[in-house]
């Protein structure tokens, strides 16, 4: 247990200091959500409209930027085989490792949100409605973009090729995410909040089961 | 014949080639007859001839999702058993599975645009298919990217056993959201809805189909086989030794 607090504070710390990409992620999610107004034209009330959708891309798009170094970086100085060799269950050892990336990478996008939101004319129940669909969306982001950067790791070809095999297994995240945070909003009395909500939370919980088992599997057989 | 005794791809290119020309022979046969029957089964009094769109449209989606499911069951060789011609089979499977997958997309979109009024809805069933055509591509992309073949298996293993995750949604999105799509109709545990006009010519494409993907698989996998005999053959030649003149 300790071995594996050992490797999520060391990754946290990797991720937050000079070199690491955390805040990398945040930057970029800030940049994607300047752009739309350019794209889409200063209407606010067309903003507030696709506002959760925006914000929503955005993260999708900045947790896929950053997944390219959950392994690569170990890879390359000789601490990934380590950690295949330790006693550590590698399964568990990929698991800490996405929470260490979903606590350096992840969180910061779900705080930077309600700034973001100002940005976009959400009110402060909307932004309360992404923030709240993040933190339960973007651990399934993490846990099932990690098979794919064990994926890219493998085959030394990571980039494009990881967001390729990872954008269409995030899709139901984003549909379920996206879906929640609007019926917050509308407050319709056919569309509820629990019902998509439940479901990105159960995406998120079988993520967190399926993502490491392939991940160890992939490092397991690709890393010979 | 065993599954093991398979495992020699020498002894499966003989078998293949041996049979080959009959699965060709039937498959022709039964897609010339399903063909035949679809051309003459009834009009629908609400669709007219427009119904017989689903003759070609169901067994294409439903080979969609068979062919993706002989990957995994083609992965599941490759990781857990070893079996050396498993990856041959999945990866002869994907470009396959992506060609049947557009086909059911393009026919859909066609019967979509006289029935409901438009090519493409964004419908569970629509988008789930079109994620299984990504993922499609993605794989391919995936055996595209890594020259060496082995390793490129393995990798493509686990991505398609994850990816098989989607099958059942497909399978059942119709039923858990209420969309445009319309609900399963022909297996269904009440017996079909459909009538034995339609039922017949269906089925027979069904199994017609079933059979072109098995000779193409095959096919398919003899031409794998020999692609990388002929890359071992180049890779000998090349790490011979030079005579300096």
């Amino acid at each position: 247990m300790s071995a594996l607090g050992a490797l999520i504070r060391r990754d946290v710390h990797i991720a937050v200091r000079v070199g690491g990409g955390a805040l990398i992620g945040v930057l970029f999610f800030l940049t994607v959500v300047v752009l739309m107004p350019f794209a889409l034209g200063p209407d606010l009330a067309l903003l507030a409209r696709l506002g959760p959708a925006i914000l929503w891309l955005g993260a999708l798009l900045a947790s896929l930027l950053t997944l390219d170094r959950l392994f690569t970086a170990d890879h390359d100085d000789g601490s990934l085989d380590l950690i295949l060799m330790s006693r550590m269950p590698l399964e568990l050892a990929c698991a800490a490792k996405a929470l260490a990336h979903w606590l350096a990478a992840g969180v910061p996008l779900i705080v930077a949100t309600p700034v973001l939101g100002l940005l976009l004319n959400l009110d402060g129940r909307a932004t309360l409605a992404v923030a709240l669909t993040l933190l339960a969306g973007t651990p399934a982001l993490t846990f099932t973009g990690m098979i794919g950067a064990a994926l890219a790791v493998t085959l030394q070809r990571g980039g494009l090729l990881l967001a390729v095999l990872v954008l269409p297994l995030s899709i139901p995240v984003l549909i379920f995410g996206v879906a929640a945070s609007n019926a917050a909003i509308l407050e319709q009395g056919t569309l509820t909040f629990s019902t998509p909500f439940s479901i990105l939370c159960a995406l998120s919980l079988a993520s967190l089961v399926i993502g490491p088992f392939a991940a160890a599997a992939s490092l397991r057989h690709g890393l010979d | 014949m065993t599954l093991t005794e398979l495992a020699n791809p020498t002894r499966f290119l003989s078998l293949a080639t041996r049979i080959l020309p009959w699965l060709a022979i039937l498959t022709g046969v039964l897609l010339a007859i399903g063909l035949y029957q679809s051309a003459v089964a009834p009009d629908d009094y609400q669709q007219g001839a427009t119904v017989k769109i689903m003759f070609i449209h169901v067994p294409n989606a439903w080979l969609s999702m068979f062919v993706w499911g002989v990957m995994s069951v083609a992965s599941l060789g490759t990781l857990v058993w070893r079996h050396p011609l498993a990856d041959v089979a999945a990866k002869a499977a994907a470009p396959i599975g992506a060609a049947f997958t557009f086909l059911a997309l393009v026919t859909g979109s066609l019967w979509g645009r006289p029935m409901w009024g438009t090519y493409w809805e964004w419908d569970a069933r629509l988008t789930s298919v079109l994620i299984l055509f990504l993922m499609y591509l993605g794989l391919i992309a995936l055996w595209r990217a890594v020259e060496d073949p082995s390793r490129a298996a393995r990798a493509a293993a686990v991505l398609t056993l994850v990816g098989a995750i989607n099958i059942p949604i497909i399978k059942f999105s119709v039923d858990w959201w209420n969309t445009l799509h319309q609900p399963a109709s022909v297996m269904k545990m009440s017996g079909s809805s459909l009538d034995k006009s339609f039922l017949i010519p269906l089925l027979v494409m069904a199994v017609a189909f079933s059979l072109l993907f098995i000779t193409l698989h095959l096919a398919a996998m003899r031409n794998e086989i020999l692609r990388r005999r002929l890359r071992a053959l180049q890779m000998l030649q090349a790490s011979k030794p030079v005579a300096l003149p």
